[in-house]
């Protein structure tokens, strides 16, 4: 019973394993092929010819956080989605409540997002 | 775990899965460390699928690999001090003897406890049956959840609005 369950990732197995191995074939004949000269002037970052100023790092705005945390909080609400969906019809006409009401919470909090103007983009 | 193919893919992931980890401790580059770490969680979800909990596997696809490395780089990139990289400072120690405690937690937890028949056989199939005791047995954790998530939205409405 186990060992079947096995069976079935040999090709999940292999299919990463040949992802792994067509990118780094990929890289490597890159480095073997390609002419190599580390210059000063050409790690330089390119600005319409001029010498760049200040450090390359960009701070990015406070803003995109929320979008993450959305982005994180509607992740897990699939992953709550997939078991509920297996065994809706099994548990009956509860779940679909049970459900509903698990979404509307979160929906409310979509809701105030949008009411407060935060996903506006600027 | 009795076939000569999972004691190998066993090693092999716990090798990955430890391997990552010891790159993100070591490597200067805080981006470079999220990627290890992404290396470190897909290696967790194979040991997963290997203690034949495929949902769990998925899981940890989906959240850690996928939403939480992207909150980090997000974290990286909003946090100004970040510029100074992955230096030593003066909570290496504590956070090497946190990590010691909590490696001694897990090895007595797994020592002491009495694992079921459940973990020798293997499960037949996990997601229904979360998604069972999910509707039934812990509905309230269930929607409790909801409210956690809820909350995790609106703190990141009050902190991110202008007004």
């Amino acid at each position: 019973m186990v060992a079947e369950l096995f069976q079935q990732y040999v090709g999940v197995v292999v299919a990463t394993v040949a992802g792994f191995v067509l990118v780094g074939a990929a890289l490597f004949a890159n480095r073997l092929l390609a002419p190599r000269q580390a210059t000063r002037a050409k790690g330089l970052t390119y600005e319409c010819g001029m010498l760049p100023i200040g450090r390359g790092r960009l701070q990015i705005h406070f803003r995109y956080y929320l979008f993450a945390i959305l982005f994180l909080v509607f992740d897990i609400e699939a992953v709550f989605l997939f078991p509920w969906a297996l065994s809706f019809l099994d548990v009956g006409a509860m779940a679909f409540y049970e459900m509903l009401l698990f979404i509307i919470a979160l929906g409310f909090g979509l809701y105030y997002a949008w009411r407060k103007g935060v996903l506006q983009w600027r | 775990m009795t076939g000569v193919g999972e004691v190998a893919a066993f090693w092999i992931l716990a090798t990955i899965t430890v391997g990552s980890a010891v790159v993100v401790a070591l490597v200067r580059d805080l981006v470079r460390a999220v990627v290890a770490l992404v290396g470190s969680f897909l290696g967790v979800a194979g040991l997963f699928i290997l203690l034949s909990a495929e949902f769990l596997a998925v899981v940890q696809v989906l959240i850690y690999a996928g939403a939480i490395s992207i909150l980090m780089v997000f974290a990286i990139a909003l946090t100004p001090r970040s510029a100074r990289d992955n230096a030593e400072t003066a909570m290496r120690w504590l956070a090497l003897a946190l990590a010691l405690a909590m490696v001694g937690l897990l090895i007595a937890v797994a020592t002491v406890t009495e694992w079921g028949p459940q973990a020798k056989e293997g499960f037949q199939e996990t997601a229904s049956a979360i998604g069972e005791a999910l509707l039934n047995r812990y509905v309230l954790p269930f929607e409790v959840a909801s409210v956690l998530l809820l909350a995790a939205m609106l703190g990141a409405v009050v902190m991110v609005r202008e007004d």
